[in-house]
């Protein structure tokens, strides 16, 4: 299990004569919860589009399940299993529920123009194995009543459960969260933690994870990074980061 | 309670001039000028007559609107609208209509077949460009660029090669498909409305290469004498040409040049209805999901694997492939095809089919293909105020219902528990 699934070196964005990242590495391996932390305009979600493919970077090295992939664009990134959420809930609103968790699979499915239209087996059983699928986390994540809402319906809490089942969806190995507890009351948050620790115990998932809510990311992160206005400040284990005085010094301001 | 007296006298004015222009004052020639002349006494009584009520509606409007109010409403809208859910109901009304489109041309005159004929082809334009605008959301006002495609491919290979329409059909749509397929490649990085004026460009830049390849085209005078479409080889003519024979012949009947008109109306029937089977089924695919969903959200579908420019450029290609089929029957229906029949114009009417219609739905652009066609052939008494009543329409139209006649119902996936 000591297998490492990502390993970023030195990576750099740079925009304009802003510099946004500077120098990040980490590395997440196999069945790990890492957490990025630092405080607002750090750059975390900078160093998500960076290795998500959403911004090119300007310099660094993405090694993701033994490929190098930084330069990629974002959809083919994500179909080597590297799935993130955002910081605001990005649901097809219009779509219902199972909709959504289906389009998610699109990848997966029998595309061919011509198999559709006469619906031969093959895509009957594609359609029904993503069907399946959809509704085994759907009962995860406790939507399964809600199957046929419209997504846009769903209450707050329900659309940040949605959207982590549609990321499950497509067979990740990587799932990237940013800040999935925002705006969660406390036994949401709670559940949210169930649910991740269950993800990678049950489903080999590797988490990265964005977030502001210290305790939910004290208890369950086995690495912590901190990041500080673009640069890596300091990384380890929970019990380390929280004494560390520089990261306090961070958040908290000097004396 | 008020009395709205300004706007009231404003309402009656506006009718007052509007309606005696339209229906009053006529210009006729007298001699070598132009002069207006009067309409009969009751035309004019029946304008101050609706000018008058007008007034009076307006100025009495809150009461009015009480009495309106305190009527209960009918409750059956309810139960019609549950009724109309039902997969059962559903497709009882789609065989009605399909099977009264199939009787239509054996009733009516031959003028109303051919005109029924053209809103056919309106409405094959209108799902073509609904699959792009309605289900993929992008705005394309070149779309008529396929059209024309279409139309000359088959002309051309007719008037080089001899092909027939059939094979003429086939090449079309292929040759649209490739078309849409080459031109979107390099637009649909664009997005609203960049893509908007990039896709009227291409439009343009189509017609007016029609029109300039001269040699080829035949530029500005067209392509003339192109063949009209066959069953089984049969010829609608008269007499037969060399090695073929006539439908009238074949079965014994004598020669009747309204078969052709029928025989025409069925074929664009026959298009239309398999139009609306692929469409169908494309909706439901995991294609018209991704469409759906990448209208909604593009940067979520990139985040979960979903390549955008395949799936932008597969609504593009398909959605010209219909133009293309839409454009040979065109060509074969007319016998005579040049630029000017493809000018932009022909767009923003196609295009206005499916946003009238209700973006995305089928029924809703069948329906509007129908109102854009035959309501000016139908306002044609109305002379050189017809345009204007049309552009009226258009705007009552947008500001009574901007979501269309029938705005899209999507085929959902149900869970069934």
């Amino acid at each position: 299990m000591s297998e490492s699934i990502l390993e970023v070196s030195d990576l750099t964005m740079r925009f304009g004569g802003l510099l946004a990242v500077n120098g990040v590495g980490l590395t997440i391996k196999k069945g790990q919860i890492v957490s990025m932390i630092g405080p607002n305009g750090a750059g975390k979600t900078t160093v998500f589009n960076c290795l998500t493919g959403f911004y090119q970077p300007t310099s660094g090295k993405i090694i993701f399940a033994k490929q190098e992939i930084q330069g990629l664009p974002g959809y083919q990134i994500a179909r080597k299993g590297m799935i993130r959420t955002f910081q605001h809930v990005r649901l097809f609103k219009d779509m219902t529920v199972l909709e959504n968790l289906l389009v998610a699979q699109h990848q997966h499915m029998n595309n061919s123009l011509l198999a559709g239209l006469f619906k031969t087996r093959s895509y009957r059983n594609a359609e029904k194995q993503a069907l399946d699928n959809a509704i085994y986390w759907l009962e995860k994540v406790h939507l399964l009543d809600d199957a046929n809402r419209e997504a846009g319906t769903l209450a707050y809490g329900q659309q940040r459960r949605l959207e982590i089942a549609r990321c499950m969806v497509t067979r990740p190995s990587l799932l990237m969260l940013d800040e999935p507890a925002a705006g969660l009351n406390p036994s949401e948050t709670e559940a949210l933690k169930q649910l991740i620790r269950d993800l990678r115990d049950n489903h080999q998932i590797s988490v990265l994870l964005i977030e502001h809510d210290m305790k939910l990311v004290m208890d369950i992160s086995d690495h912590i990074i901190v990041i500080n206005q673009g640069t890596p400040l300091a990384s380890g284990t929970p019990e380390q980061v929280r004494h560390n005085p520089a990261v306090i010094k961070a958040y908290l301001g000097e004396e | 309670m008020r009395l709205y007296i300004k706007s009231a006298i404003f309402s009656a004015i506006v009718v007052l001039i509007l309606s005696s222009v339209l229906l009053g004052v006529r210009l006729t020639q007298v001699g070598t000028e132009l002069t207006l002349v009067g309409a009969e006494d009751a035309v004019l009584w029946k304008i101050a007559a609706a000018s008058l009520l007008i007034f009076l509606y307006n100025l009495f409007r809150d009461p009015i609107e009480r009495i309106l109010g305190s009527i209960p409403k009918p409750t059956l809208s309810v139960g019609l609208r549950e009724l109309s859910q039902r997969q059962f109901v559903q497709r009882l009304t789609w065989c009605f209509l399909i099977a009264a489109a199939l009787i239509f041309p054996f009733l009516g005159s031959r003028s109303q077949i051919d005109l029924a004929t053209l809103v056919l082809i309106y409405v094959m334009l209108g799902l073509g460009l609904n699959i792009v605008v309605g289900l993929a959301g992008l705005l394309d006002l070149g779309y008529v660029g396929f059209y024309a495609v279409g139309a000359y491919t088959y002309a051309m290979l007719a008037l080089y090669f001899g092909v027939g329409f059939w094979t003429g059909l086939i090449a079309a749509g292929i040759m649209a498909a490739f078309f849409g397929f080459i031109l979107g490649f390099p637009v649909l990085r664009l997005r609203g409305d960049y893509l908007a004026i990039v896709t009227l460009g291409f439009g343009e830049i189509i017609r007016i290469m029609l029109n300039n390849l001269t040699d080829l085209t035949g530029g500005p005078r067209g392509i003339g004498s192109i063949p009209k479409p066959t069953l089984f080889n049969l010829e609608f003519s008269k007499r037969a040409s060399e090695g073929t024979q006539t439908f009238h012949e074949f079965f014994g009947i004598a020669f009747n040049s309204n078969h052709r008109v029928m025989f025409l109306y069925l074929l664009a029937l026959l298009l239309v209805l398999i139009t609306l089977f692929v469409i169908n089924r494309l909706m439901r695919m995991p294609i018209g999901r991704a469409w759906e969903a990448m209208r909604e959200d593009e940067i979520a579908c990139r985040a979960l694997g979903l390549n955008p420019t395949h799936i932008k450029l597969s609504a593009f290609t398909i959605g010209a492939t219909f133009a293309g089929f839409a454009g040979s029957f065109f060509a074969a229906r007319q016998g005579f095809i040049s630029p000017e029949s493809f000018t932009f114009i022909e767009s923003a009417i196609i295009l206005a089919i499916v946003v009238l219609g209700g973006m995305g739905s089928q029924i809703g652009v069948i329906l509007a293909a129908i109102v854009m066609t035959v309501l000016p052939e139908m306002a044609r008494e109305f002379n050189e105020y017809r345009m204007l009543l049309f552009g009226l329409m258009m705007v009552l139209m947008m500001i009574w219902r901007p979501q269309g006649l029938l705005p899209m119902k999507r085929p959902h996936v149900e869970l069934q528990q």
